[in-house]
């Protein structure tokens, strides 16, 4: 089970649909709205936010320019505290490291941290067909396993399933899987928990192998960070004999103070919390308290073609706190699935590119999938400018990934809208017309309609705004003619 | 080319724009950090306050006493209010603070016979902690005396930590130089919680759902 992100379709495709689900749009209004609105608090609480924010990016940037010299440095750190350091240039070599890495226990079953990570190479997978089942811990994450889907949001991957949902797929698949949910499972969030607590507490305290990924990597002594909240990751980290971790390379931080700039940037932009309930560390083996194997697979798979374009490697301070997800007026409507990546919203749209390439018509298609409206960069904990980055891609794929027709549409229709506001005779006239024959205008233009590729599917996932009876301009004209009475 | 050299020479290509500024290794203390220290002032009364404040926020139960004496009380009336029959006790933990203990209530040592699934009948544990948050109602375990293997305090249902007034800090950047990163560590804030269906927040999926703090104000 399981499925992939592999041939999904475009952004506009997977958004025509995703738009149109009542359910998904209700599920993900509440929910970004909700949390968005607790981060603006968590986050005035400090009067130096823009400070800390200024010194993540400086610290992520330093380290992102010497990222050489602290891998090296994290590998001499981990090692020295009795753990063991592989390399991974891409995905197939990071699933097979880990793969031989289980194998060599014997054990045929691995409780998992949620980690993205793992996701962006698709482990589970790997694993499952080497027989070895993956079993994840995190709540949203085992709703998405054991619901056959896929996750939808970098924080809460199960956003887009609401209660009564989540509990018909407990009572479909936990039977499958290990025990069984209780008899006359409600929708209530507290039994629904509880039901995970009973399902997943067998799996931990059998469990022999353990595989996370991490929040920071600390260069200078090799300690790594895991923050979360329900204690599954506190169990995959400490009740196993080995641990497997599998991290990016971009994020190592250079010293243990670092960390005082990162605990107060993440809870707080993530969760909207002053801190999240639990924060593990550990560096390497501790005799007697933890696993007493402890394997570190440092992962590239394109985070050096990232960091090799100057204007896109910003994506790589990236720390994974979803702000920008919860603040994007597109993601809000399109859903996590439309991005067709581990990573989905306005940092999944610069950042999947980067990783994968333009080459794919999905991949190529993520740059447009937003107003930029910049929202996005103003939440960001770390200032990463999205939206510039969005434009510097579209740029790329416009020059070289196959989609130029795409681009030429844009800038005709970009021409056309420019000549109009310069002619402001013309622009009344088109407007006035419009008001005329508003009751003529459908509310969707047909998804017949013989438009180029690119057209085709934005015409197809939108619906027409209603037309106004009279232009702005014609209402202001007679506002003016009245006085300012009204 | 081993996956190590080549990931390494694929990061100095990709930094060919980036001017090296000597052989020397880069010096991460040039960022410039013009982020507080701390947020709450010096009064060890008022951080005091405010981690009572912040704890009980993210659903800690708060009990204050006056001094270390008070804590065997607290602490035996805390267990038998929840009627543990078993406690999990770290070495190292003061034998002053289990001295109120109802008799027949049975104490587990650490050891190797205290396996993960023993520790799962086990109804609460006591432990000091190394270090507490005020800002943000933090406490973190170091794992060193008195505070048990890591698993100690994750099976068990029910912690009851004790918190002296020398291990209060105002702040995150306070806490940090005073933790030892070579010890594993667990910072914890409030008891085990989700959020994750309809970000309703219930508290106590796999860590203890009941964390009950004894903060001693002298």
């Amino acid at each position: 089970m399981s499925r992939t992100f592999v041939g999904m379709p475009p952004f506009p495709t997977a958004a025509r649909s995703s738009t149109k689900d009542g359910q998904l749009r209700a599920n993900l209004t509440h929910a970004t709205h909700t949390i968005r609105d607790k981060r603006a608090k968590a986050v005035a609480e400090l009067d130096d936010w823009a400070e800390l924010r200024e010194a993540g990016k400086r610290i992520k940037d330093h380290t992102l320019r010497h990222l050489d010299h602290y891998l090296e440095q994290l590998e001499a750190s981990v090692t020295a505290a009795g753990g063991q350091v592989h390399w991974a240039a891409d995905a197939a070599e990071a699933n097979r490291i880990v793969t031989e890495l289980v194998r060599a226990t014997g054990e045929t079953e691995v409780v998992k941290v949620k980690s993205m990570a793992t996701q962006e190479i698709e482990l589970n997978e790997a694993l499952a067909k080497a027989g070895i089942s993956a079993y994840e811990t995190d709540l949203a994450e085992l709703i998405v396993q054991l619901g056959d889907d896929l996750p939808s949001h970098i924080l809460v991957p199960a956003i887009h399933k609401n209660r009564s949902e989540i509990r018909d797929i407990f009572q479909d698949a936990m039977g499958r899987w290990g025990r069984p949910a209780p008899e006359g499972l409600t929708d209530r969030p507290a039994e629904l928990a509880e039901a995970a607590r009973l399902h997943l507490r067998e799996k931990f305290l059998r469990a022999k192998v353990g595989i996370s990924g991490a929040n920071f990597m600390i260069a200078e002594t090799g300690t790594l960070v895991v923050l979360e909240s329900e204690g599954n990751g506190r169990m995959c980290l400490t009740l196993p004999e080995t641990l497997i971790s599998v991290v990016g390379i971009e994020k190592v931080l250079p010293r243990w103070q670092d960390l005082e700039v990162f605990l107060q940037l993440l809870p707080r932009s993530s969760t909207a919390e002053r801190m999240n309930p639990y924060t593990s560390t550990w560096t390497g083996t501790s005799d007697g308290d933890g696993p007493q194997r402890f394997h570190l697979v440092l992962v590239d798979n394109g985070r050096t073609d990232t960091l090799a374009d100057t204007v896109g490697r910003q994506a790589l301070r990236c720390i994974r706190c979803s702000a920008c997800l919860n603040v994007c007026p597109v993601y809000e409507r399109a859903g996590g699935h439309a991005y067709g990546s581990a990573y989905p919203g306005p940092i999944g749209a610069i950042l999947t590119p980067q990783l994968r390439g333009v080459e794919s018509e999905l991949d190529a298609s993520l740059p447009y999938a937003s107003s930029l409206c910049g929202a996005c960069y103003e939440v960001c904990p770390v200032a990463i400018d999205i939206p510039e980055v969005l434009v510097h891609l579209r740029e790329r794929v416009a020059e070289g990934g196959g989609h130029r027709d795409g681009h030429r549409v844009e800038g005709a229709v970009m021409r056309a809208t420019t000549w109009l506001f310069d002619h402001p005779a013309a622009l009344g006239a088109v407007e006035r017309a419009a008001g005329a024959m508003r009751g003529l205008v459908p509310r969707r233009l047909p998804e017949k309609l013989p438009l180029p590729g690119p057209a085709k599917a934005w015409n197809d996932s939108r619906d027409l705004p209603e037309l106004p009876e009279e232009s702005f301009r014609d209402w202001w004209k007679k506002r003016e003619q009245r006085g300012s009475g009204e | 080319m081993s996956s190590r050299e080549q990931v390494l020479a694929r990061i100095r290509t990709a930094l060919a724009d980036v001017p090296r500024e000597s052989e020397a290794a880069p010096d991460p203390a040039a960022v410039p950090r013009g982020y507080r220290t701390t947020h709450t002032g010096e009064d060890p009364a008022a951080i005091r306050e405010l981690l009572a404040e912040n704890l009980a926020d993210y659903r800690a139960i708060v009990h204050r006493v006056g001094d270390e004496s008070e804590v065997a009380g607290a602490v035996g009336r805390l267990l038998a209010e929840r009627g543990s029959k078993t406690v999990a006790v770290p070495d190292g933990l003061p034998a002053d603070w289990l001295a109120e203990v109802a008799a027949g209530t049975e104490r587990l040592a650490e050891g190797p016979e205290l396996t993960a699934r023993r520790l799962d009948s086990v109804d609460s544990v006591v432990t000091g902690c190394a270090v507490a948050i005020a800002e943000t109602g933090t406490i973190v375990l170091d794992a060193a005396e008195g505070q048990g293997r890591r698993r100690l305090t994750l099976v068990p249902d029910h912690h009851i930590c004790v918190i002296r007034p020398g291990q209060i800090v105002a702040s995150v950047p306070q806490a940090l130089p005073r933790l030892d990163p070579r010890r594993p560590q667990t910072w914890i804030s409030g008891p085990s919680a989700t959020s994750d269906i309809e970000l309703d927040r219930v508290e106590g999926v796999h860590g203890p759902r009941t964390l009950e703090v004894v903060l001693i104000d002298d």
